[in-house]
């Protein structure tokens, strides 16, 4: 498939809406299922740090 | 090996954050190429024009989300019958990405639909299956989340997971029991697919991409379900303050 120019490309034969509305959204909720792991992971350790500190404050 | 090894959450937490980095980064590759075929190899539809393109994720989406059902309830069973910790909570990861994967299989099914069809949205089998299956993704998550003793949330889930999976069957064969708007296969395991080469080669690397990164985004979130309720535990402990 040649689209002759990015112009082309990006009107996707006038399709360009649905298309890039499919692909975008795609790509948006992807990239917000990581950086949703990534902070839940941070939180956690974030949160066991703090418990770890107080119980050895404890001691 | 002894595969049982793993089946500890202690054990397996290091191996799932590797696998994770890699079907991860497998996953990245695999789309990338999957794309590349999608939208600078496959010809334009004769039918369709270039809003065809959008089947490159739609058909992808539509079988993970019934695939990691399968798997999800496959966990959730495990841990329902043998007792073991680490089945409830590979279920529970998997059921956030099954959900989003439902949901890409809709909206992109309705942006297909409106230029094609001319709706966004019809009341035929196919699809309220597939709605059905994002609120039974739902329905699990939240049943999870209003239980606070985890070991009894995994086995609420498992029973609903269970009796959930015979909706998957109906949304296969639903565009051969009814007549719907929803087209049948094109590609199945009984007869040769009716579409062109390349077309079926994009869709099918960009589902091996989707399954990849559906493997990645589960340990992921297996890693989290571990910390949080292993946070009692002497190697949480230790992993806290390495990690620091």
């Amino acid at each position: 498939m040649n689209w002759g120019s990015w112009d082309n490309f990006l009107a996707m034969g006038g399709y360009a809406f649905y298309v890039w509305g499919s692909y975008l959204v795609t790509l948006g909720l992807v990239i917000a299922e990581i950086a949703l792991l990534a902070l839940r992971k941070r939180s956690a350790l974030a949160r066991l740090r703090l418990h770890g500190t107080a119980t050895q404050g404890d001691r | 090996m002894n595969w049982f090894k793993y089946s500890s959450p202690q054990s397996f937490f290091p191996l799932a954050g590797k696998l994770a980095f890699w079907f991860g980064a497998v996953a990245l590759v695999v789309c990338a190429a999957g794309l590349y075929i999608g939208f600078f190899r496959a010809p334009t539809d004769a039918q369709q024009g270039e809003a065809y393109r959008i089947i490159f994720i739609h058909v992808p989406a539509a079988w993970m989300s019934m695939f990691l059902y399968l798997v999800m309830a496959f966990w959730a069973g495990l841990g329902l019958a043998f007792n073991t910790r680490l089945s409830g909570m590979m279920a529970s990861a998997i059921a956030p990405t099954g959900a989003l994967f439902t949901f890409l299989a809709l909206w992109t099914g309705s942006l297909w639909g409106k230029p094609t069809w001319g709706t966004w949205w019809v009341w035929d089998a196919r699809l309220t299956s597939e709605l059905i299956l994002l609120f039974l993704y739902f329905g699990f998550m939240a049943l999870q989340a209003a239980i606070d003793d985890p070991r009894r949330a995994d086995k609420a889930g498992a029973v609903l997971a269970l009796v959930g999976v015979v909706n998957i069957p109906i949304i296969y064969f639903s565009v051969k029991w009814w007549n719907t708007l929803h087209q049948g296969a094109s590609v199945s395991l009984t007869k040769a697919p009716t579409m062109a080469a390349t077309m079926l080669t994009g869709m099918a690397v960009m589902a091996f991409g989707f399954w990849f990164y559906s493997i990645a985004a589960a340990l992921m979130r297996a890693r989290c379900i571990m910390l949080e309720r292993e946070r009692a535990s002497e190697w949480v402990a230790d992993y806290a303050r390495r990690s620091a």
